[in-house]
């Protein structure tokens, strides 16, 4: 799957965008946030707090229970801030 | 009708003589410029940064002028938002929507910039005396967005 990363979730992480495997029973978004936490200490502070995490699959606004397959691409990123 | 999002300025009575060129049905247009201020809350700030999601921007905003065009009986309108870095003063956001009628055009561009706050992706970084900062979200800016559901 194709996982982007913006604002401060990107600085966190230190990556903007990437290929990743999907792992074995990650059915949802959520499911997602817990495997990508796992993934080292700038992971872990970015999905620290999942309240300021929003996230998009396949370029439309996701809610944290929206099941996630391997050929999509999911955007996490904080609440949006423009205008 | 549409959106687009870019790097460079616009000019916004060029945009609007664009938009209504060779319009003989339209009554009245209403024109929103947001602009970069050099404070925010309490503190001075600099340039501001936007950070957006090429492909999704895009779409999110032609899903909110089409939104719009349900909610509102709109004949034409126009959606540019600016990224990248930005000095006070400068502009970054601009929309228009034009209608026979001037309620149906003032109340479209406000449901307009009241979504985009909250539904387009973007991101604001702040230049601070204490360094660069992200904006955070306003719950003014979310129940702006609620009062239309």
């Amino acid at each position: 799957m194709k996982l982007l990363y913006f604002a401060w979730i990107r600085e966190r992480t230190g990556v903007h965008e990437e290929t990743w495997p999907l792992p074995k029973g990650t059915a949802t978004v959520q499911d997602l946030i817990a495997r990508l936490a796992e993934r080292g200490p700038g992971f872990a502070h970015a999905f620290a707090d999942v309240k300021q995490i929003r996230a998009a699959v396949n370029q439309e606004t996701a809610k944290l229970d929206a099941p996630v397959s391997d050929g999509d691409e999911v955007a996490f990123f904080p609440p949006m801030t423009g205008g | 009708m549409s959106v687009r999002v870019q790097r460079d300025d616009f000019d916004v009575s060029r945009e609007m003589d664009a938009l209504l060129t060779g319009r003989k049905d339209i009554g009245g247009v209403v024109s929103f410029t947001g602009l970069v201020r050099d404070f925010s809350d309490d503190r001075n700030v600099g340039a501001l940064t936007l950070e957006h999601y090429p492909g999704m921007t895009e779409k999110a905003l032609a899903a909110i002028e089409a939104e719009a065009h349900e909610r509102f009986d709109i004949q034409a309108s126009l959606i540019v938002h600016r990224f990248g870095r930005m000095e006070p003063g400068e502009r970054i956001v601009l929309v228009i929507a034009a209608s026979a009628h001037r309620g149906e055009a003032f109340r479209a561009a406000e449901f307009l910039m009241d979504w985009l706050k909250t539904k387009a992706p973007f991101w604001k970084s702040e230049d601070t005396p204490d360094g660069p900062k992200w904006v955070e979200s306003r719950a003014t800016d979310d129940t702006a967005t609620e009062r239309w559901s």
